[in-house]
């Protein structure tokens, strides 16, 4: 393992497309319900419990085996039920993919739009990552994409939100942990935490005439 | 003989068949990619009216599409539309997280995905324009999306921005100064705009256009027909 | 407390349908109702003790046969209670539905009161050609008290193929539950699975809903509340029963 090489992908500069998706926050900011700090740890929490959880999972079963990336990928489709965030996922996923692509050797995948999970994998298990590195990157990345857009939507003191992020490093640390251990289990057992509002708002961001981030 | 090939009889025009499975309709300089063009520039200083100046001027002899970065998902798109320069399936618009600059320059995946669904969806193209979101001054397209960049500056903005120069107005392979026609209401002086820009640029070449003058932006849309015709010339060569 | 409860339901012939198992036991009491015959067959699930409790462990298995229609109803919330200290109340139901077997499960909101602990595991597995509306509506906490812990976990597979995975935890215990991301404050959220024929509209359901097309041949409404009525306002209409022809 290489610590750089997590860092690397870990990175919010990795050209990978995430920096136009919000991770959900744009429609919750545009509902009323994220306007401060306070509110922002509360949807940076839930976001790390539910779909952190399943990216981290996902990802590190794919590290841990880039052969089960096809049944994975249909396991996060199940667990995805809006169609905006199925395609805000593959989107994200290719562009990681080529990213990754100029980086390292990766598998062959069976798709060339994977969800961002498999793909994140992928990339770990060709920069020669563990699975437990790869949850983390994936939880990571999961808090530290909707922090940034926050920062941006909110004009947030950018001091403040590395602040929330410094006090959920821990979280992410346990929610990774969690998800690295089960990365050997059958897809339909892996993590599935929902989040209901993020569904429903990605529904509705999809329809809007005018949006910033593409998710 | 191929073996897809009929065959022959004796009292037929001798003629040719092309490839089976290849398309007809395959450019000359087959291999190569569509050119794409970036066009940059501050907020306002018409870089969509430039866009739809330049699917006028363009859209019957070259095939053509459009990747817009605007703020906005559908507005400059729909800009097009309305002014029916374009149809829908030649456009893709891409988000921009609220940093129009990075999806042009640091994080350029969303765009080259546009670009690359873009010639999935149409087939081959001769020319890809890249328009980025209004931004600043510093504003320039990453090498690994385009190949030629031109930089939009007004006239209406202030005769001084070619002096302020910044990495649009020096680097880009064409500065555009726009908005002629409003020279004498804002009071710039269009040579000493032509001084500094040669200054700033050394060889690299300017042009003055008032697109409400000139709606198929000739002297712009002339340097793409060059490009593209040495593209040709080199990828066929 | 561990009870058990099953439904077989099979087309009687006649174009209706038999229950040919109806057995269950406090507090998983089943009642046969609704007239006989006409296209289908209601079973309501009776209540018979409070809870679930912590502790108890009770299952609730249906079979839909080929050509059967079953619609299970409740005749009230169900509350889940925290009763003495002790392991989560757990709730199993599996469904199984044949090809040319309609289920739909439209009970009433499972409440989880303060202090609960509460498990709602559901399996169902639904053949290729059957149909199935699958409800499910959680409100976190009685009036004016804080939300009871429950974990719900749901897999529903369509033709060989997991179609819907989902899992949904709340109150004590479920980080960020209330923010912005999971229920956003709202009190109440309701969940509808619709797979096979006469699948709801996609679209947007009012400004806290949704209804989505799933990856698979389906369909996943969901509303988030300040209140049940919320939710049912959203979900209510798409649960309508259709015209049945026959």
């Amino acid at each position: 393992m290489s610590l750089a090489t997590l860092l690397l992908l870990a990175d919010g500069r990795l050209p990978s497309g995430g920096h136009a998706h919000s991770g959900g926050l744009e429609p919750q900011i545009a509902a009323g319900r994220v306007r401060d700090i306070r509110e922002l740890d509360g949807f940076l929490r839930g976001r790390l419990a539910t779909g952190g959880l399943v990216s981290a999972a996902f990802a590190a079963a794919a590290c841990g085996d880039v052969g089960r990336a096809a049944e994975l990928d249909a396991g996060l489709d199940a667990r995805t039920p809006s169609p905006a965030l199925r395609k805000a996922s593959r989107a994200q996923g290719r562009a990681l993919l080529r990213a990754g692509r100029a980086m390292w050797r990766l598998a062959s995948l069976p798709s060339r739009e994977p969800h961002q999970p498999v793909a994140l994998g992928a990339l770990a298990s060709a920069a020669g990552l563990t699975p437990v590195e790869a949850a983390v990157a994936a939880a990571h990345g999961t808090i530290t994409g909707s922090a940034s857009a926050a920062v941006r939507l909110l004009g947030l003191d950018p001091y403040a939100v590395h602040a929330l992020l410094a006090r959920l490093a821990p979280e992410c640390d346990r929610i990774a942990a969690l998800a690295a251990e089960r990365h050997g289990d059958p897809v339909d057992d892996l993590p599935a935490a929902g989040a209901p509002l993020l569904d429903i708002g990605a529904e509705h961001h999809a329809t809007w005439e005018v949006r910033l981030f593409a998710s | 003989m191929h073996p897809d090939l009929h065959e022959h009889g004796p009292d037929e025009v001798p003629h040719t068949h092309p490839e089976p499975g290849v398309d007809p309709h395959e450019p000359l300089h087959t291999g190569a990619r569509a050119l794409r063009v970036g066009i940059g520039g501050p907020v306002g200083s018409g870089k969509t009216a430039l866009v739809a100046a330049l699917c006028r001027a363009l859209g019957e002899e070259l095939r053509l599409a459009v990747v817009t970065n605007d703020i906005y998902t559908t507005e400059d798109a729909d800009f097009l539309l309305r002014n029916g320069v374009l149809p829908a399936e030649r456009i893709r618009a891409v988000e921009t997280g609220c940093c129009p600059h990075t999806a042009i320059r640091d994080d350029i995946s969303a765009n080259l995905d546009a670009v690359e669904d873009l010639e999935a969806a149409l087939g081959p193209l001769d020319l890809v324009l890249v328009e980025s979101g209004g931004d600043n001054l510093t504003a320039t397209f990453s090498k690994g999306l385009i190949d030629q960049q031109i930089f939009v500056v007004d006239v209406a903005g202030g005769d001084k921005v070619p002096r302020k120069g910044g990495p649009g107005v020096t680097t880009a392979d064409l500065l555009v100064i726009n908005k002629t026609d409003l020279a004498p209401l804002v009071g710039a002086d269009l040579s000493v705009m032509d001084r500094d820009a040669k200054a700033r640029r050394h060889d690299l070449p300017t042009v003055f256009l008032s697109l409400a003058e000139d709606r198929r932006a000739t002297p712009v849309a002339d340097w793409i027909r060059a490009l593209v015709a040495t593209r040709t010339a080199v990828a066929g060569a | 407390m561990r009870a058990s409860a099953t439904v077989v339901a099979e087309a009687d012939g006649r174009g209706g349908t038999r229950l040919a198992v109806l057995r269950g036991e406090s507090p998983l009491l089943l009642r046969r109702t609704g007239p006989r015959g006409a296209g289908g067959t209601t079973v309501h699930l009776v209540g018979g003790a409070a809870g679930p409790l912590r502790g108890d462990d009770l299952r609730l298995d249906i079979e839909v046969g080929p050509g059967a229609v079953l619609e299970m109803l409740s005749v009230a919330a169900s509350l889940a209670l925290p009763g003495r200290p002790g392991p989560p109340s757990r709730l199993t139901v599996t469904a199984t539905v044949a090809a040319g077997g309609t289920l739909r499960w439209l009970p009433e909101p499972l409440i989880a009161a303060a202090g609960c602990d509460h498990i709602a595991v559901t399996r169902v597995d639904v053949a290729d050609g059957g149909t199935l509306l699958w409800r499910d509506d959680l409100v976190c906490g009685r009036h004016d008290e804080p939300s009871g812990a429950v974990r719900a976990d749901t897999t529903i597979r369509y033709a060989g193929a997991t179609l819907y995975r989902h899992e949904l935890a709340v109150g004590p215990g479920a980080p960020g539950w209330d923010g912005a991301a999971v229920l956003g404050g709202g009190r109440a959220v309701g969940t509808l699975v619709a797979a096979g024929s006469g699948l709801p509209e996609p679209g947007v359901a009012g400004p806290n809903a949704a209804v989505m097309p799933l990856a698979g041949p389906g369909v996943l409404a969901t509303a988030v509340g300040a209140d049940i009525r919320e939710v049912r306002a959203a979900l209510d209409p798409l649960c309508r029963r259709p015209a049945i022809a026959s």
